[in-house]
């Protein structure tokens, strides 16, 4: 099958460029993270990020055939139709709207800088008990679908608001966790989180066009807990 | 924390208010003027002219004037601040921006002014 890979050495390269691959998968429909490796046998020097290679680390997020996702847990077969049979290239770019380091390697700075600012961390200024701060199975099933966020930047650099504003608007990723505090009862920050919140830019530049949701490789909705936010905004302000 | 100047309510949860409702008074009149529309039968200038100067209409048109104004402000304020940046004009952005977005609010206010003459000047 073809893959065609951005490629892009700043050191060296005027300009990016897609390389062309030629891999034999032997009809399986492997992984794009295996494409990335038997690419890797053919040619040293492409440079991409992979860990723990079972969609727990984050750290290879790419856009694959014009979709963000995680390369590997994405068998070719789910990319795009005709991949797998080879009838279409796997095309393999970095995550868009990040500056790009190497190849499929992207400066995530702008994506933490948001994350750093939703402060997200439990804050809780009454004494601590003697054991820990207890919650009811009720309040802990308030962040089921938040905490699973292992901040591997599909969402929000697949968001055209995060795109233009990347410095002010925070992108879906934190706002996800910036609910995922609001939502949970052992912190009691939540004004000084709201009033964070309530510029025209940090969280009401989202216009709910659900690109996070349709890529999140964890099957998570910042979307929704981007209205979980706006209605808390809405019941403390009017 | 971004507090921008140019913003309609200077406010996230204003600006969103904002667009909400005018989009529900600019929804809830096309559809009232639709039904209108379709439940008279021939309309000719006089019975129009009687519609239209009923103090119903003219508050109902105000409403809708001041409804397209603002919704309009805060669409395009948007639209401005995702495009007209420096990503796409380098340094000349703020003043690009500045010019949209005072051309947008002049366009808009003669708009408005000329909206509420039509209404309540009795021509």
């Amino acid at each position: 099958m073809k893959v065609s890979i951005y490629r892009y050495n700043p050191e060296t390269d005027r300009e990016p460029s897609m390389k062309e691959y030629e891999v034999d998968t032997q009809g399986k429909d492997l992984m794009v993270l295996d494409i990335l490796a038997l690419v890797k046998e053919q040619d040293q020097s492409l440079a991409y990020r992979r860990s723990c290679r079972e969609g727990v680390c984050g750290s290879d997020g790419m856009n694959m055939n014009g979709k963000n996702g995680l390369a590997c847990i994405t068998p070719l077969s789910q990319v795009a139709p005709g991949v797998l049979e080879g009838k279409k290239p796997l095309i393999l770019r970095p995550l868009p709207g990040l500056p790009v380091i190497r190849d499929l390697v992207v400066d995530m700075g702008m994506f933490y800088n948001q994350y750093e600012k939703v402060q997200p961390y439990l804050q809780n200024n009454t004494p601590a008990p003697a054991i820990e701060r207890l919650q009811s199975p009720e309040e802990r099933a308030k962040i089921d679908g938040l905490y699973e966020c292992i901040l591997c930047a599909c969402c929000s650099t697949s968001c055209p608001s995060f795109w233009w504003n990347p410095d002010k608007f925070l992108g879906p990723a934190a706002l996800l966790q910036s609910y995922r505090f609001l939502a949970d009862s052992r912190d009691n920050a939540t004004e000084e989180r709201l009033s964070k919140l309530d510029d025209p830019f940090s969280l009401f530049r989202c216009h709910g066009i659900m690109n996070c949701v349709s890529v999140c490789p964890k099957g998570l909705n910042p979307t929704r807990a981007i209205g979980h936010i706006r209605s808390m905004l809405l019941e403390r302000g009017i | 924390m971004v507090t921008p100047v140019t913003s309609l309510g200077r406010n996230g949860l204003y600006d969103w208010l904002i667009q909400r409702v005018s989009a529900v008074i600019i929804g809830v009149y096309l559809i009232g003027m639709l039904g209108y529309l379709m439940c008279t039968g021939d309309l000719d200038y006089g019975s129009w002219k009687a519609f239209m100067g009923s103090v119903c209409m003219q508050i109902a048109n105000t409403l809708l004037v001041i409804a397209v104004a603002a919704h309009t402000w805060v669409g395009l304020w948007g639209v401005t601040t995702d495009y007209l940046t420096s990503l796409t004009f380098g340094k000349a952005a703020t003043g690009v921006r500045l010019i949209a977005q005072v051309a947008i609010a002049l366009a808009l206010v003669v708009y408005l002014l000329w909206g509420l003459v039509l209404i309540w000047g009795g021509a």
